[in-house]
């Protein structure tokens, strides 16, 4: 069959599905919202609908973006809009469902709001969500509106025209077009991908290697996964686009998808895509009629977060230690097997139809002057509103907290935002009208890294933050060289001297000089990167590490060596909550009357803080 | 091969094109310490002791390098003993020196580098091994056999054969004791055993000299691999 009846088919049966004759039920089903309860949700919902005698057609799609609401389960009533709810539980759903679906009542103060177009009376609009107004989604394009099982829905969504346009299109202008987008790196290098391109074109070998790094590690990361999850045929396309670009009229290609194993449900969604394409004809030899052959395989990444890095992550597909090696010779020349090879990001290539389809100058028309595009970031931490959401370049900092973000949690003070992973360094509050751009964050010692941004508040101890990278980079270290072996522990030991009240202030310079060096004198970027927490917090919250050093302080009440928990005699009502959650029974004190924390005992857990409801615990 | 023209620190010389900078420094008279290089392995950039700031005119911008794996190219400019450089020399030393208090050779090089105690503390549980990588290359690149490797990451990263039992494979030729700049690597004999890796081997006595010289497997070993005669291969160097 070919492509146009293919495209004719997909849409025809995908119109349907939003002109429905029988309700639709979309759940959101990627790691995010299963792990909300999605599970549940899908497992109770054919026999509530048989309950019910309700024939209806349900639907796992992917992450639509905000985390937070989840589980989200939209409802779609023939001739009605799609109705998203929030935080739905199995008694919320089956109350949904029977006064939507038999007696026509939205439940209007469960929705989020309505998903495309449409109107009902007390529902606003998904898309005019706080969280999701500033965005502009090109990579998530499909993420959350089709099933990422069904190839149909994507080539419904304008999926695979760009591969057809590509193939038509000679491989240099391709190319070119890449550059004149200005699209850079999305895993965190920020190098242009239409220059990458062009040095793995000129390269002479054997085969091209057309690689895509799906390794994504960072804590409080999960940009590629949701991409994975939920719209994996964009990053084949993008891929298969590149390798054509890349390979054509000079040598086969072949092309490796690095997972990581952690991520069995994108796996599994990549699986079925690229099966799919093969059938279709999109993937394997003479694709789409063109002539052009190319393959894609998949690889479980081990566990280790230094495979990640391009160097590491081709020693690994070889079967070797996944170690980093120095790059004066580069990839794009010998790489995997010696052989050039191509490396991009999930996210990159999944920005590659869409350049194809709507022009390199649509693309470079949106961002900054240096950073092109949108990007996407898992905003994460103390923010009212969390999870992925996907902005123009240059949003400021200050947009992301409190408007997508919402805000901090509980009406607390913002203190910090760490963007770019656990490499990445720690933003103060004066600098956070900057925008959100590869140039700018490196500038302000931190970087873009793949999007993760931790929001963090006043109860945020920076020492301690610092030490909770290291302590990440330490396990993570592959152990190839000294700076970064070694000094990561060192620095962790330091830390913890600090954090303990136990420090000096010649071993905050110590770690400053530490730092400089590993800065420069690492083999890889995770080495080079890795003293960033710590020179950061150093740099900008110095006041912070001297209340720990010179007071034995810890200003915001995280370091345990340095906090005590009593009870305050004048408010405490003796309501006895503490010494029912205390884990040691150091809390204690007959009921209406004072209670008291015995301090040798305290493990200084912190629950007593949280349970007393007078307010009656100080922790200083 | 074309020749380039590079300065370093300050001295015109001439090599060429896409050869390493570190023998290129050193034969032109600059001291450049390593630990993780031996030239007749290749170059892995293990220790990062040999690093070398470099520049070109007249971008300016100058980085670090390691240079026993950068390839020399025209109008390079290298300091090898720049503040940058000796910033990175010093941590390397002091840490090295923290984790291997023990290690043969290294105190001398981090007194060289002003560094009499590591303010990091000292190890007592790492031995003298620091992790070059040295022995690992020497088993597979010069002798061929791949009997060690590293196993583990980070800190707790070592070294030695898989699954630190005796290897099958290994056949005791000591290469890698020979090869390991401190010491680390212990290679006992006594009469007609030899002890390496937890694995002991029988020697064989040379055919004029009579003292016991090789281990018998790696004769065999040398033999399948040239199809040379085992007999041909047992007079020891000495004799021949």
């Amino acid at each position: 069959m070919d492509f146009k009846n293919i495209q004719a088919e997909s849409k025809a049966q995908y119109e349907k599905r939003l002109n429905p004759d029988k309700p639709v039920i979309y759940v959101g089903a990627a790691t995010c919202g299963m792990a909300a309860g999605a599970g549940e949700l899908l497992k109770m919902l054919p026999d509530t609908l048989k309950t019910l005698n309700v024939d209806a057609e349900v639907i796992k799609v992917g992450c639509i973006g905000p985390c937070c609401f989840e589980p989200l389960v939209d409802i779609q009533k023939p001739g009605k809009p799609r109705i998203s709810y929030q935080s739905v539980n199995p008694r919320k759903l089956k109350t949904i469902l029977e006064d939507y679906l038999l007696k026509d009542n939205p439940h209007p103060e469960l929705a989020l709001g309505i998903v495309g177009d449409g109107k009902l009376d007390g529902i606003p609009l998904f898309f005019d969500h706080q969280m999701l107004k500033k965005q502009m989604r090109v990579a998530l394009r499909n993420c959350g509106f089709i099933d990422p099982n069904r190839i149909e829905d994507y080539i419904a969504r304008g999926g695979y025209t760009a591969l057809e346009k590509a193939l038509k299109m000679k491989p240099e202008d391709i190319i070119e077009s890449m550059k004149r987008s200005g699209l850079r790196g999305r895993g965190g290098g920020g190098f242009a991908t239409g220059k990458k391109w062009d040095s793995v074109r000129k390269a002479e070998g054997k085969i091209k290697y057309i690689l895509c790094n799906g390794d994504e590690g960072d804590p409080g990361a999960f940009m590629d996964r949701s991409t994975m999850e939920g719209d994996p045929h964009s990053i084949l396309e993008g891929m298969i686009i590149a390798a054509y670009a890349i390979s054509k009229g000079k040598s086969p290609a072949q092309g490796f998808f690095y997972v990581r194993n952690e991520y069995p449900l994108a796996v599994a969604n990549l699986l079925i895509a690229m099966d799919q394409a093969r059938k279709t004809g999109f993937l394997g030899k003479n694709i789409m009629g063109s002539g052009f052959d190319f393959d894609v395989q998949i690889n479980r990444g081990g566990g280790a977060f230094v495979c990640g890095e391009s160097s590491a992550l081709m020693r690994s597909l070889e079967g070797r230690p996944g170690e980093p090696r120095a790059k004066y010779i580069h990839a794009s020349d010998k790489g995997l097997w010696d052989q050039p090879t191509n490396l991009n990001n999930v996210e990159t290539y999944a920005c590659v139809p869409e350049i194809i389809n709507r022009g390199p100058d649509w693309f470079a028309g949106i961002g900054t002057k240096g950073s092109k595009g949108t990007k996407v970031f898992s905003l994460v931490g103390k923010v009212k509103n969390s999870g992925l959401v996907e902005v123009p370049m240059g949003v400021t900092l200050r947009d992301m907290v409190f408007t997508v973000g919402g805000g901090i949690k509980n009406d607390k003070k913002f203190k910090a935002i760490q963007t770019g992973g656990p490499s990445g360094g720690v933003i103060p509050e004066k600098l956070i009208d900057m925008p959100v751009d590869f140039d700018e964050l490196v500038k302000a010692g931190s970087m873009m890294g793949s999007g993760a941004m931790i929001v963090m508040d006043e109860t945020d101890c920076m020492v301690d933050i610092a030490l909770y990278y290291v302590k990440f980079l330490e396990e993570e270290s592959c152990g190839k060289c000294v700076p970064c072996r070694e000094g990561l522990r060192r620095m962790k030991d330091i830390l913890t001297k600090i954090s303990e009240g136990k420090g000096s202030m010649d071993d905050v310079t110590t770690l400053e000089e530490l730092g400089r060096a590993m800065a420069i004198g690492s083999l890889c970027g995770l080495g080079q990167s890795a003293p960033a927490p710590v020179l950061s917090t150093i740099t900008y919250f110095r006041e912070e590490y001297e209340a720990h050093v010179k007071e034995k302080r810890c200003p915001a009440g995280v370091c345990t060596s340095l906090i005590t928990f009593t009870i305050d005699p004048k408010t405490c009502n003796g309501c006895h909550l503490c010494e029912i959650h205390c884990p040691t029974g150091s809390a204690k004190g007959e009921k209406k009357k004072l209670h008291t924390i015995k301090q040798d005992i305290c493990i200084k857990c912190g629950i007593c803080f949280d349970v007393c409801n007078q307010d009656a615990v100080i922790k200083k | 091969m074309s020749m380039v023209k590079i300065s370093i620190d300050g001295r015109q010389v001439e090599a060429d094109k896409g050869e390493y900078l570190l023998g290129v420094a050193r034969r032109n008279g600059s001291d450049i310490p390593t630990l993780c290089h031996n030239d007749q392995v290749s170059p892995d950039g293990r220790c990062r002791l040999c690093m070398c700031e470099i520049r070109w005119e007249p971008a300016g911008r100058s980085r670090l390098v390691t240079s026993c794996l950068y390839p020399v190219d025209e109008g390079l400019i290298v300091e090898t003993r720049s503040d940058k450089v000796m910033l990175v020399r010093r941590t390397v030393l002091e840490l090295l020196l923290a984790r291997n208090p023990e290690a043969d050779g290294l105190s001398e090089l981090a007194k060289e580098h002003g560094i009499e105690k590591s303010r990091y503390g000292a190890d007592t549980d790492f031995g003298k091994c620091i992790l070059c990588g040295l022995c690992v290359r020497a088993c597979r690149e010069v002798v061929g056999v791949e009997a060690l490797g590293f196993w583990m990451r980070g800190v707790y990263k070592k070294v030695g054969p898989a699954f630190a039992e005796p290897s099958a494979v290994c056949i005791g030729c000591g290469a890698c004791a020979f090869v390991c700049p401190t010491g680390h690597i212990v290679m006992s004999e006594s009469g007609d055993e030899r002890k390496i890796w937890g694995k002991s081997f029988k020697m064989e006595k040379c055919g004029k000299c009579g003292r016991f010289w090789a281990p018998k497997f790696e004769l065999e070993w040398m033999s399948r691999k040239t199809g040379v005669g085992y007999e041909k291969l047992t007079v020891c160097p000495d004799c021949r």
